[in-house]
């Protein structure tokens, strides 16, 4: 059993790739407990690829991957087990449209940890009500907007107790005045001590919660540090260019 | 010849030898449906197997079974296979036939209404920690089943009126019945308007069904639909 001043998740030297092309290259980074890792550089950088890779969404074709304790490129390891205890929080929401809001936080809690649906119900009512949603429990998908649906979708991956819960993109997809409520949600989580891993552009986010920022370009892990010294003290001319024009799109 | 016979329609509307024969009609339609349906999913399943040689086989059957006629698989099912010495009872045939031949349409339904349930979906349930099957059971195949119906409640409609193709190999059903009627009293016109009403009452009534079905199955889905059409207005 791992303790606990192990890392959540350790990364070593990860490397994949699609023929020729290099979608991640050395990719080496630590994620220790309660700690809010923030992973932002532009698109095709290779942030969400590298995500997927830490619940075994997607393969890698070199280097290690330990979350947990265990060993997640392990063709040996059972995934669905160590799955359930990572959360996922994805850009689309990706609710199941066929259930109900409380139907989508109870449906691995019975199916996967094996709670009761008395016991799943109850805990699904009670995250619904940490994110505010209690009165739409009943509601499907559908009938919510996108940043009530994030909401439900991280009450959902809560519902797992995981170790760490993994963001990709969480409010990408939100209209602007929706992309507040989720990180509310968000900001309380890392407060809570909760481990978590982000993908995403929220910069102040970073700068509130994160313990580390990483800068991604072309598969590689460019630049890492405190977000204080990562915004004022920029070291590469790569991260220094996506930094203004991400806070400055227009110049000024 | 003689002209329209009121008296003859009445007579045979609600005739037990002809109701016998809809009725025939309908259990040949339900049980080769729902054999179809159950092996259409296994020929479904093993054409996403991802393994190559059951995928061909998979493959195969669905090319077979769509590119000739049911009329030519069931006189091969009736009269061709005892010339090799393997002979079954008329209903057997014609149950096989149809639920063989239906089989390969109902796969590629099945097939393109599961590939509709986005890569999406599955990640969201894999990142869960639900199993393949259980995501299949539980995320993927719901979703699937609303797609599918409507192409499934047409293809039992079809079904209702292909399962007269068996009076080729003398089932007893509602056309040969009708048939076997016009044989004896020349009643032509009276007999197929009669054996056509049935057919029309079966298939709204299937209508009915599908609509309940669909219905059943779009929960959560109408909400959209509504805010869909409200947004086009």
């Amino acid at each position: 059993m791992p303790n606990s001043v192990d890392p959540v998740i350790s990364a070593e030297k990860v490397g994949k790739h699609y023929g020729h092309f290099r979608v991640l290259q050395d990719c080496s980074f630590e994620v220790k407990n309660s700690e809010v890792v923030v992973i932002c550089g532009p698109s095709g950088s290779g942030k969400s690829t590298l995500i997927k890779c830490l619940n075994g969404l997607e393969g890698f074709d070199e280097g290690r991957i330990v979350v947990d304790g265990v060993s997640v490129g392990d063709p040996q390891v059972n995934l669905t087990k160590l799955r359930s205890r990572v959360g996922m929080v994805f850009q689309q929401f990706e609710l199941f449209p066929h259930l109900t809001v409380e139907g989508n936080v109870m449906l691995a809690q019975r199916r996967v940890l094996g709670r009761s649906t008395a016991e799943a119900r109850e805990r699904a009512r009670m995250l619904l009500d940490r994110v505010g949603l209690l009165e739409h429990s009943a509601k499907y998908p559908k009938m919510l907007s996108g940043g009530q649906q994030q909401r439900v979708a991280i009450a959902r991956g809560l519902a797992m107790d995981p170790k760490v819960m993994l963001f990709d993109e969480p409010t990408s997809a939100l209209d602007p005045e929706m992309i507040g409520e989720v990180l509310d949600v968000m900001v309380n989580l890392a407060k809570a001590g909760m481990t978590m891993v982000c993908v995403t552009h929220e910069m102040g986010f970073a700068r509130h919660v994160g313990s580390k920022v990483l800068f991604m370009d072309q598969g590689r892990i460019v630049e890492t540090g405190a977000p204080e010294s990562f915004f004022k003290n920029t070291q590469s001319e790569r991260a220094q260019r996506f930094l203004k024009n991400i806070l400055h799109p227009m110049g000024i | 010849m003689t002209v329209w016979s009121w008296s003859a329609f009445f007579e045979y509307l609600f005739s037990p030898f002809l109701l016998y024969g809809a009725w025939t009609t309908i259990w040949l339609t339900v049980v080769s449906a729902l054999l179809g349906l159950m092996l259409g999913g296994v020929v479904a399943a093993a054409r996403m197997s991802g393994i190559g040689w059951l995928e061909k086989v998979a493959f195969f059957y669905v090319w077979l079974m769509r590119g000739t006629p049911l009329l030519v698989q069931l006189v091969i099912i009736y009269t061709g296979l005892p010339q090799i010495g393997i002979k079954f009872e008329v209903v057997t045939c014609a149950l096989l036939g149809l639920a063989l031949n239906e089989a390969a349409y109902l796969s590629e339904i099945i097939r393109g209404a599961v590939q509709s349930v986005g890569i999406g979906q599955r990640n969201a349930a894999t990142a869960l920690g639900l199993t393949k099957f259980q995501a299949m059971r539980d995320v993927i195949l719901p979703q699937a089943t609303r797609v599918m119906l409507p192409m499934l409640g047409n293809s039992v409609n079809g079904l209702l009126k292909t399962t007269s193709l068996t009076s080729a190999i003398s089932m007893e059903e509602l056309l040969r019945r009708t048939n076997l009627l016009i044989q004896e009293r020349f009643l032509t016109l009276e007999l197929f308007v009669v054996a056509s009403i049935y057919y029309l009452v079966m298939t709204s009534a299937w209508s009915l069904v599908q609509n309940w079905l669909e219905h059943r199955f779009g929960r959560g889905f109408e909400e959209e639909a509504r805010l869909e059409n409200a947004e086009q207005r």
